[in-house]
């Protein structure tokens, strides 16, 4: 065992990772643990943009930002988040291009903005240009940056160490966490005042999807399974434009470029249900358009896609704007966006809940909010909740900037007043039985056969419309499929960088997240955001006008019930 | 269709010299290197050891030789490589198991050259102005994704552990040709040393190997012209 004493331990170092590390560094002893190396974390792969209401080229307010979250979030955002959110998104944006991120430019030489779906001016007359980009990897360009900062304030990483236990005091205070370090297969206690969980999101749990292999909710399933509630875990985004079969992210930014998806009599379909904004309206209604049109025969040669059509797009605006995107197109596809239309459909893509917590990035333990001392999380394996039923395109990398940021702000305070709690007796008990349990059995069940039994029944009964009867397949399915997890067997039994048994972790993380998604779609009886069921079609505010908390307790599931923060939005018919 | 991939295989806790083992696939021809090795791993031999994320060219994670040649495994289509594919992991670093290299020269070589924007002018309010045509000066080194191919297709590389190679170079033009930076002097300073710009012998294999399509050796020799005539441009 290898023992470390920190002041604060952040858990993965994706875009809210290295936002909090920042403002910790050379202020505090840190440790910035990732099972990649940093800069191979998922938030690289965002590409339209970050928005935030600076005005470069049209007139705009961060409270139509505020509005905008919220109504994509189909009132279910906590107000006071968003307006957080949209307010500090102006100072988070400027600051990272004072870290040097390389913003596109306007002709004077401010940060250029574009379109981008929900976000419109004066609450919802048309659309405007408030997204931030650089070229269509903005993403990339946030995770370089911030790593960037990290090596310059000499910030300790941990690279390859994968999470396999958060700890806690027996009066509830977090101690610290167990990882493994990849290379030697040896396990190291990091004690610290302060967590940060910043492990991402959880997208694998579905057959189709535009998340990293890497997207396999660690953080968040090993803070449930300690006692820590997950809120709004029903809430799961399918992204309309995953390159088809693949899940490949096609970015909004080729819609919000003039990009027009058809159908195949060739009609300009989204006009028809969203006469406003038509392509540009929220992903949840987008994804929905596109399986109407499916349903109702007029998918591509009657499959299940329709087309992404960029070909009337000046061809240097997509070599400007869009290079990136277009190019997965032409490697995986073989079609050239210039002049063919792109295959497209939903792929999984963000999850709107998570690990519940404050505008300070501290995890509360309840509908109360009562925080839980010493933990924290932030971006996407948080829910603060600014995302509410729907997130909007760029609000999570605005999410990562500012609530990592003030996350980072509140553990550097913390830890100035907080004693070093005491750990548990023997820490690393719990996963080194786990992760022995694995090593030793010598025949079993094959992971791969139960991770892709969970990922078809997850895509053909949880994604963009459901009802109660395929989800209470799904509920048996994934029950079955956690017995069989109990008895799985792995091949490789080595200590050296041990992929099979990472591998094996989190398949058991992302079937506790799809056991939650699956309780939350079952419990929540309305249709709101991207939770879409036909057997209740209608938003039902009278009792569905909250925030689901589900815990994991010794007589199985308990779901509460947390009230929605309304400061200045009264909840409306969404339309668009 | 069914592909054998020739896997170069090693593992430290077993083998004492790494062996060669062939395994049989049934692949789509649009399936990625990464979907086959995938499917060996998940159905055929577990210890098959290689690191990938994102799968589609952007982390950077999965960079291997892919019949002699530097490549993504997650950017490469099976139908590309024939019926019988050679798998090799990266040549010049230690290789710690399989397809894994130990990348911590890497990252120092990365490090050494201060990837990270060096300027005290922050302006109080707004925006630090950049021009596009500024802007687009560094634009195609700001897309590297550090996955190695380029460094380990070097020669000087393979036999000289002390160059920063190609990779650290394309970083340090990202930051020496940004209008906002004022570090150039001192990252010019760092490549003009015995392990800096003057041990490349413009072979281009870095710019074959990129798989971002960066023009590397067209950005050393930027940095080579800012040293000679002692002016960034």
């Amino acid at each position: 065992m290898a023992y470390h004493r920190f002041d604060a331990v952040i858990v993965g170092a994706g875009g809210a990772g290295l936002m909090a590390a920042i403002q910790l560094a050379g202020k505090a002893n840190i440790a910035v643990v990732s099972k990649l190396y940093p800069p191979r974390s998922h938030t690289g792969a965002a590409q339209g943009g970050i928005s935030a209401a600076l005005g470069n080229t049209e007139e705009d307010h961060w409270r139509w930002h505020m509005f905008d979250t919220v109504k994509g979030g189909d009132y279910l955002v906590d107000q006071d988040a968003a307006e957080v959110l949209a307010r500090e998104a102006i100072d988070a944006v400027l600051e990272l291009e004072h870290m040097g991120l390389p913003f596109n430019r306007t002709p004077d030489g401010r940060i250029d903005q574009r379109r981008f779906g929900g976000h419109t001016r004066n609450y919802g007359e048309g659309p405007v240009r408030r997204a931030c980009f650089a070229a269509d990897r903005t993403g990339h360009m946030i995770i370089q940056t911030l790593y960037q900062q990290g090596i310059k304030h000499h910030v300790n990483f941990f690279d390859e160490h994968f999470l396999v236990d958060i700890l806690f005091t027996e009066d509830g205070v977090c101690c610290g966490c167990v990882t493994r370090d990849l290379k030697s297969g040896e396990f190291h206690t990091l004690h610290a005042k302060a967590v940060l969980i910043a492990t991402g999101g959880f997208g694998r749990c579905f057959k189709i999807t535009s998340n990293a292999m890497a997207g396999t909710g660690d953080g968040v399933a090993i803070a449930y399974r300690r006692g820590v509630p997950l809120m709004d875990m029903e809430f799961y985004q399918f992204h309309p434009t995953g390159l088809y079969k693949l899940g490949i992210l096609l970015s909004e930014a080729a819609r919000g470029e003039g990009g027009i998806l058809r159908n195949s009599t060739g009609e300009a379909f989204a006009a028809r249900y969203a006469p406003t904004l038509k392509d540009l309206a929220p992903r949840d209604m987008v994804s929905r358009f596109i399986y109407q049109e499916v349903k109702e025969g007029r998918g591509i040669d009657g499959k299940d896609y329709v087309h992404l059509d960029l070909s009337h797009l000046p061809p240097e605006v997509i070599d400007a704007k869009l290079p990136d995107v277009t190019d997965f197109a032409r490697t995986y596809l073989g079609v050239e966006p210039k002049t063919e239309p792109v295959p497209i459909q939903p792929t999984a893509h963000y999850a709107m809940g998570g690990i519940p917590t404050d505008i300070n990035g501290r995890v509360i333990r309840d509908p109360e909010a009562t925080p839980i001392p010493g933990f924290y999380s932030a971006g996407e394996s948080a829910c603060v909740s600014v995302h509410g039923a729907n997130r909007l395109g760029t609000n999570s990398l605005v999410d990562l900037v500012v609530f990592g940021r003030r996350a980072g702000r509140h553990m550097l305070d913390h830890i100035q007043k907080a004693e070093l709690a005491p750990l548990p007796n023997d820490p690393e008990f719990t996963a080194r039985a786990e992760v022995a349990a694995l090593l030793d059995r010598q025949k079993g069940e094959r992971a791969a056969d139960i991770r892709s039994a969970m990922q078809v029944v997850m895509m053909d009964k949880v994604s963009v419309v459901r009802d109660g009867t395929g989800m209470a397949e799904a509920k048996e399915t994934i029950r079955d499929l956690r017995r069989a997890y109990g008895n799985l067997a792995i091949q490789d039994r080595g200590q050296t960088f041990n992929t099979d048994l990472m591998e094996a972790l989190e398949l058991g993380y992302m079937l506790d997240c799809a056991e939650t998604i699956v309780a939350g779609a079952i419990a929540r009886e309305e249709s709101r955001g991207a939770h879409y069921r036909t057997d209740f079609e209608k938003r039902d505010d009278q009792n569905w006008l909250a925030h689901t908390m589900v815990y994991k307790t010794s007589g199985g599931l308990e779901m509460r019930k947390k009230p929605v923060v309304i400061t200045e939005f009264e909840p409306k018919e969404r339309k668009y | 269709m069914e592909v054998t991939l020739r896997i170069k295989r090693y593992n430290p806790d077993s083998d004492v010299k790494p062996v060669y083992k062939e395994y049989l696939v049934d692949v789509e021809p649009t399936d990625r290197v990464l979907d086959a090795l995938n499917q060996i791993k998940w159905y055929q031999d577990g210890t098959l050891t290689y690191r990938r994320s994102c799968a589609h060219g952007i982390c950077g994670s999965d960079a291997m030789r892919i019949n002699g040649r530097n490549r993504l495994a997650c950017k490469v289509l099976m139908n590309e490589l024939g019926k019988k594919v050679t798998i090799e992991p990266l040549m010049g670093f230690a290789v710690v198991k399989d397809m894994v290299v130990d990348m911590d020269q890497f990252f120092e070589g990365y490090k050494s050259v201060k990837p990270y924007l060096i300027a005290d002018d922050a302006p109080s309010a707004g925006e630090r102005r950049q021009s596009p045509a500024e802007r687009a000066r560094y634009d195609d080194t700001t897309k590297c994704i550090l996955c190695a191919a380029c460094t380990t297709a070097c020669p000087i590389t393979w036999t000289n552990a002390e160059f920063v190679g190609p990779a650290a170079i394309v970083n340090a033009h990202r930051f020496i040709f940004d209008s906002r930076d004022q570090g150039s002097t001192e990252r010019l300073r760092i490549l003009n040393t015995r392990s800096g710009v003057w041990r490349c012998r413009t072979i281009f294999n870095c710019t074959d190997a990129c798989p971002r399509g960066i023009q590397i050796t067209n950005a050393i020799e930027e940095v080579k012209r800012a040293l000679l005539f002692e002016r960034v441009s």
